[in-house]
């Protein structure tokens, strides 16, 4: 797969066949938009931001992070932790993209980094899928990639204007749908019992680090602790079966 | 309010990290682990983040939000829809504070 540039119509029925295959994945995109959206409102963010932070950041988790340190007085937004929350969150996008690397030449280079801006959990997935069969091409990736990223814009801003309906958020018990959303998140994360360490962990970590400390600090002294033991629990496990 | 000048700082640096983690697992590809310790430490930081949110929500709140988390997680695992569990959820909450107020 070093060949350079595809011919035209070669490369249009890549990128739809990679938009359609995206349907499934784009429905629960949508869905994972609508609520970010609405909770946007809810943690203060205007449109113009909903607009900028879902166009220029695109990722889901990290947005989702981002609205539980956000604050409406612009004086004391953190700044430091929400850029360190972002980078940490998306650090497992180091392992993501680099897989990805055989679908561009060796020439290709900074049109394959600049493609990576449009990328999410769910294209990438549907992608390596695809070259796991012998297929899968930069266009196809692109094309689940432009879709995943129209219906992100377009549904988070929804969720932004629907959730200008709702007043006094707490009194419909809405204040709780944070708490709600990260938890079915969390548990749509789950892949098996080597998550069970690294979870544990990381709540115990952040609960106490959030009574010993001012702020959101326990977020990111959770997540760093947590999945360090979770990588200790798995170098124990294979240790034992060697 | 459109925006704030410390608004668009966060929103561009957190634009410009995501971006550079990208593009930097793509151009390092053949330089990055791919298993050992360093590569499962990266996987399991998302989820070990969303504990870190959600476990001291849930420990300070009262007993209304451990009614309700209860809802939201049973939900979620017979219907696998975020939309439906955080509405179970919310819905959950608010009856069970009147239900616990009166």
């Amino acid at each position: 797969m070093t060949e350079t540039a595809l011919p035209t119509h070669q490369f249009s029925s890549q990128f739809f066949a990679g938009a359609r295959a995206c349907i499934p994945v784009v429905i629960s995109v949508a869905a994972y938009g609508l609520v970010w959206g609405v909770l946007a409102r809810g943690a203060g963010l205007s449109a113009l931001e909903v607009i900028l932070m879902s166009g220029l950041v695109f990722a889901g988790s990290a947005q989702f992070v981002a609205l539980d340190l956000w604050s409406q007085t612009p004086a004391s937004l953190p700044i430091g932790p929400l850029i360190l929350a972002a980078l940490i969150v998306n650090l497992r996008y180091l392992l993501l993209t680099a897989t990805l690397r055989p679908l561009y030449g060796p020439h290709e280079q900074l049109k394959g980094a600049l493609t990576m801006a449009i990328v999410s959990d769910e294209t990438w997935a549907m992608t390596i899928g695809e070259m796991s069969k012998g297929r899968g091409t930069a266009a196809f990736l692109l094309g689940g990639g432009v879709f995943a990223y129209v219906c992100w814009m377009a549904t988070t801003v929804l969720g932004h204007t629907l959730g200008a309906i709702i007043d006094n958020p707490v009194r419909y018990g809405l204040d709780f749908a944070f708490t709600a959303t990260f938890l079915a998140l969390l548990l749509g994360m789950w892949k098996g019992k080597a998550d069970l360490v690294p979870w544990l962990v990381a709540a115990l970590a952040a609960i106490v680090s959030a009574k010993l400390i001012e702020g959101s600090w326990y977020i990111l002294i959770g997540g760093l602790v947590g999945s360090f033991a979770g990588a200790l629990s798995e170098r124990v496990r294979h240790a034992d079966q060697s | 309010m459109l925006t704030s000048p410390e608004a668009l700082l966060a929103i561009f640096g957190m634009a410009l990290v995501t971006f550079a983690i990208k593009a930097g697992g793509l151009l390092l590809a053949t330089r990055l682990p791919r298993t050992g310790f360093a590569a499962a430490w990266l996987k399991h930081m998302p989820g070990a983040v969303m504990a870190s949110l959600v476990a001291p929500a849930l420990v300070t709140g009262s007993a209304a939000e451990a009614i309700a988390a209860a809802a939201t997680a049973l939900v979620f695992f017979v219907s696998r829809n975020l939309f439906a569990a955080m509405a179970v959820g919310v819905l959950t909450v608010y009856f069970a504070r009147l239900a616990l107020a009166a």
